[in-house]
């Protein structure tokens, strides 16, 4: 008698024939996570429009790169790894999945056809599959409780640990894998025995059951492989319906969330998608306030957080101990979803979030510097929703009193100094410097090819004033005709936007864009990656931007500019990203690459650096802010300098040099450390000897690359 | 409760590099901005708080000209119900006591509980609130850093003492108090709030509507009127403290406990 031959859909359980039982099973299964789902999708449907179904074959394009190819999880080495295999091991074993569930309707049901070759073959790979899961299930374990890596943490203030829910979801992962294997291996166990030898994949974790099973009696076998189908589909739809109600979820929701994340980098949302700056006195509030006011994407970022807490591990505001930390930020929303929406009655009374779950120096605390973005798989977005978290919060009125100053300055003079306009264009006034460069200023009676973009802290500020020379002079010696706007020229409002203060940012923003064309210019040159960024990304019909950098590295390319060798040939340098030049905008290789160009540079990297660069301390009106944190990051940041062994921090970016300026003496390493720009660092090695006109030919060569 | 807080616009001294006029008399007003006097902003929180928890109306005036009427709307955009512009060609080179006639002149048009202002104006003397108070016969208090609603028609104030010491007042309503900065936090305007606003009608009042005697106010009326104005030359620059950190610190120790810094 061939027992073990039956399928769970001919036996009976309890009296209950698995005919009954299973469908039934299936059933109650998959109506419980459909009601869980709808459930979980109600917030979505109340949240803010959000447009995300433009430029399909883009998206499908990071789908393959960032889902099916998990393209930023090697990132981790050792947990990437894990992930991937797990990963991998979903995904091969989906289809088992399916006919495992299906066979207790369905005797005999298999897909692939276990009888074809191609069968054969999956079955062998769905063993080693399921094997490599379970495995990975162990390892994960073991890193959770022996290793502990420090990023699963959760600091006192953030609740409890996470760790006894992160380890029982492993445990029925395992437990499935384990089931599965079990069910196999006993029926496979039993037709060995009688005679009908079945191979399972060597090594395998059915394979290593069938073995231990080889003497068990029949009947016993028997009890096994309907106990274990049981098992598998309870564990199964156990698995299913729990999810929803933690970090697995991404299982679920990471292809969505991947497919619909922001493509557009460096760029900020609207205030609300759908409505156009005319119209935005119309809209009765600005930013998030309650839950509601979040994006239906940006809820759907909540509930794919798989808690791997790569997005803390890397944001400088969480290692400078401000209240800020980015897996939190998502954790707790979700927590609040999940109290908000229950999962039986309807949802409660929206509380303000800021207040209740977060608070205003948490989310003042964030310098956009992109970290966190650039490091989760998930593609989970935050920039938007701190931003828009702070425009509810100037909408209220609350905003720390430092940066109130710096906005009415910025609303009266154009500027968060409250300097006079008249004065901006003061520093091309410098006794040493104007004989030797002629800034032309871009007053209506002057015109010029190219706009030198020079923003406020360049313009106003002593220190800073040094990077402005340094910039035209480099744009003088390559022949360039440029000239500044001067007056007329207001703050870019890159940083107004990103703290919240549309309406205000709007007005800089279209007083410029007025100016700009007024001037006459074909292009535009900053040195100063917040205002590139700006000109780049948040205004429209502009001439094209370029930073100083790019130009630098291309003039040094075709020989436009030739390089002195390095001054001090024993200082080191390293080079400091600066985070609106390299990670939001992808300039990582132009500044190096005219580092090298100085003969006898000695150059080394810091461990953080590139998409990876830590944050100085956050630029523009996050220069006024005062945040509670327990050490600035410029020091930390001058510390990794130092720990890579350089003794000269080249940046380029005039906030960069500010916090690393102010880090270098809070630090106490005057006299063992400096920082330059890149510009300064440039003009110094400049070698001038070639003609003018020479250079000016030259460089309407390569210019025209850009124009046309 | 009903609450009027007086305010006005001055040029805001942050953002301006003062400099004196060819003449010498004031300052130099062509590249001047202008902004809410910052203790009138704070007067105009603590009366938005106030209202917000007793209920009532916030109403804020000024005496002054059309450019005015922003730092009105400005406090609009804060949350003051009605915004009022005294204006009269009359009322120009008013000296404190003139000021102090007008607001009382307008106070009485209406049945206000609570009169704010600033402690003073930032180009100002600190008078215009004392003389309101008295012109009046209300009660007042100066310095006031601190606000609770009594029942009874009575206030509780906190005042600012020297040395930091606050004295605790009970003040019968109606009463004029002078706010100090610090009180609370003001919110934050922004451009958006303003446009909000923008096409609020702001009603404007001139001698006549109020039934002032031109004679008093005005120059004609002022007795105060200012004869100079200048900046005063730069004193001695800092003293740099030499010697080794111990003996800094002494020195320093010294001087300040020398100056009243340290008991």
């Amino acid at each position: 008698m061939l027992e073990a031959l039956q399928s769970p859909a001919q036996t009976t359980y309890w009296l209950i024939s698995g005919r009954v039982l299973f469908p039934l099973l299936n059933l109650i299964g998959l109506a419980c996570f459909a009601y869980i789902v709808t459930w979980r999708l109600t917030p979505l449907i109340q949240g803010e429009r959000d447009f995300r179904f433009d430029r399909p074959f883009i998206r499908l394009e990071r789908l393959l790169q960032f889902w099916l190819g998990q393209w930023k999880h090697p990132r981790y080495r050792v947990a990437g790894t894990i992930h991937i295999l797990i990963f991998a091991g979903f995904i091969l074993l989906a289809t088992r999945a399916f006919s495992l569930l299906i066979l207790g309707i369905s005797e005999n049901f298999a897909l692939p056809d276990s009888a074809s070759g191609v069968g054969r073959v999956y079955e062998i790979v769905a063993d080693y599959a399921a094997t490599i899961v379970f495995l990975c299930m162990v390892i994960a374990a073991v890193r959770r409780i022996v290793f502990k890596p420090a990023r699963y943490e959760v600091p006192a203030r953030y609740g409890k640990s996470h760790k006894v829910d992160a380890i029982f979801l492993l445990a029925l992962i395992a437990f499935l894998m384990l089931s599965e294997s079990l069910f196999e291996a006993s029926k496979a166990a039993s037709l060995t025995q009688q005679g009908q030898p079945e191979f399972l994949a060597t090594f395998s974790l059915a394979w290593i059951l069938q073995n231990a099973l080889s003497s068990v009696s029949q009947s016993k076998l028997w009890d096994l492989h309907r106990s274990a189908y049981l098992l598998d589909v309870l564990t199964f739809y156990f698995l299913l319906c729990y999810r929803p109600f933690g970090i697995q979820f991404h299982v679920e929701t990471s292809l969505f969330n991947v497919y619909f994340a922001k493509l557009d980098r460096g760029t900020v949302k609207p205030v609300r998608w759908g409505v156009s700056d005319e119209h935005l006195d119309q809209v009765k509030s600005f930013g998030v306030k309650k839950f509601e006011d979040f994006t239906w994407k940006h809820m759907l970022d909540f509930y794919s957080c798989a808690d791997c807490g790569r997005c803390s591990d890397n944001c400088p505001a969480n290692a400078a101990g401000r209240p800020l930390s980015p897996r939190f930020l998502t954790i707790k929303a979700r927590d609040y979803s999940f109290q908000h929406y229950p999962m039986f009655g309807s949802p409660s009374d929206g509380t303000p979030l800021i207040g209740s779950i977060y608070s205003e120096d948490e989310i003042w605390s964030c310098t956009t510097c992109g970290a966190c973005e650039e490091e989760c798989p998930l593609m989970i977005e935050y920039i938007d929703k701190i931003v828009d978290l702070r425009r509810g919060l100037v909408d209220d009125g609350n905003v720390p009193k430092s940066i109130q100053k710096a906005l009415k300055a910025l609303e009266s003079r154009g500027n968060p100094y409250g300097k006079m306009e008249k004065k901006k264009a003061d520093w091309i006034k410098d006794k040493e410097f104007q004989p030797t460069c002629e800034v032309k200023v871009l007053d209506g009676k002057k015109t010029a090819d190219t706009l030198y973009f020079v923003d406020s802290i360049t313009s106003y500020d002593d220190r800073m004033q040094a990077i402005g020379r340094a910039t035209a002079k480099i744009l003088d010696h390559v022949g360039e005709n440029f000239g500044i706007l001067g007056a007329a020229e207001k703050d870019s409002g890159h940083e107004v936007r990103r703290f919240g203060e549309e309406t205000l940012f709007m007005a800089l923003r279209d007083h410029n864009v007025e100016a700009i064309k007024a001037s006459g210019v074909q292009r535009i040159v900053t040195a100063d990656p917040h205002a590139y960024n700006a000109l780049k990304h948040d205004y429209k019909d502009v001439p094209p931007v370029e930073h100083i950098s790019q130009v630098i590295a291309r003039e040094v390319k075709s020989g436009n500019i030739k390089l002195n060798p390095v001054e001090n040939a024993d200082d080191v340098y390293t080079y400091h990203d600066p985070c609106y030049l390299g990670r939001h905008n992808q300039v990582y290789d132009d500044p190096r690459d005219v580092l090298d160009a100085i003969p006898g540079l000695k150059r080394v990297e810091m461990s953080r650096c590139r998409d990876r660069s830590f944050c100085c301390g956050g630029g523009g009106l996050m220069l006024f802010y005062e945040p509670k944190e327990e050490q600035r990051m410029g020091v930390k940041r001058v510390q990794m300098a130092a720990e890579a062994g350089a003794n000269v921090i080249v940046t380029a970016c005039p906030f960069c040099m500010v916090n690393m300026e102010d880090a270098i003496k809070v630090a106490g390493m005057e006299g063992k450390m400096t920082a330059i720009d890149l510009t300064e660092l440039v003009d110094k090695h400049i070698a001038r000897e070639t003609k003018k006109t020479e250079r000016a030919e030259q460089f309407a060569e390569s210019a025209k690359c850009l124009t046309v | 409760m009903e609450i009027l807080v007086c305010v006005r616009r001055v040029p805001d001294t942050s953002e301006n590099e003062i400099q004196l006029n060819s003449a010498g008399n004031d300052i130099e007003r062509d590249d001047l901005v202008y902004s809410i006097n910052e203790p009138d902003n704070y007067a105009v929180e603590e009366a938005l708080q106030i209202a917000a928890k007793a209920g009532g109306n916030v109403t804020v005036v000024t005496v002054g000209g059309e450019d005015d009427e922003e730092v009105l709307r400005r406090e609009m955009a804060m949350g003051a119900n009605h915004g009022v512009l005294i204006s009269d060609d009359a009322f120009g080179g008013s000296d404190g006591r003139g000021i102090a006639t007008i607001l009382k002149a307008f106070v009485q048009k209406g049945h206000y509980d609570l009169i704010l202002t600033g402690i003073q104006a930032e180009d100002g003397g600190a008078q215009v609130g004392g003389m309101l108070a008295a012109l009046l016969d209300y009660p007042f208090a100066s310095l006031v850093n601190a606000i609770t609603v009594l029942d009874g028609g009575k206030l509780k104030v906190s005042r600012e003492i020297e040395g930091g010491n606050r004295e605790m007042n009970e003040i019968d309503l109606p009463c004029v108090l002078s706010i100090q900065t610090g009180i609370n936090e003001p919110r934050y305007v922004g451009m958006r709030g303003i446009r909000q606003v923008a096409s609020v009608e702001i009603p404007t009042f001139g001698a006549s509507d109020l039934g002032v005697d031109t004679g008093t106010v005005g120059e004609a009326g002022a007795k105060v009127k200012r004869v100079d104005y200048f900046v005063p030359a730069l004193g001695k620059g800092a003293e740099i403290l030499q010697g080794s950190q111990e003996q800094i610190i002494d020195k320093l120790i010294e001087l300040m406990k020398a100056k009243g810094g340290l008991n």
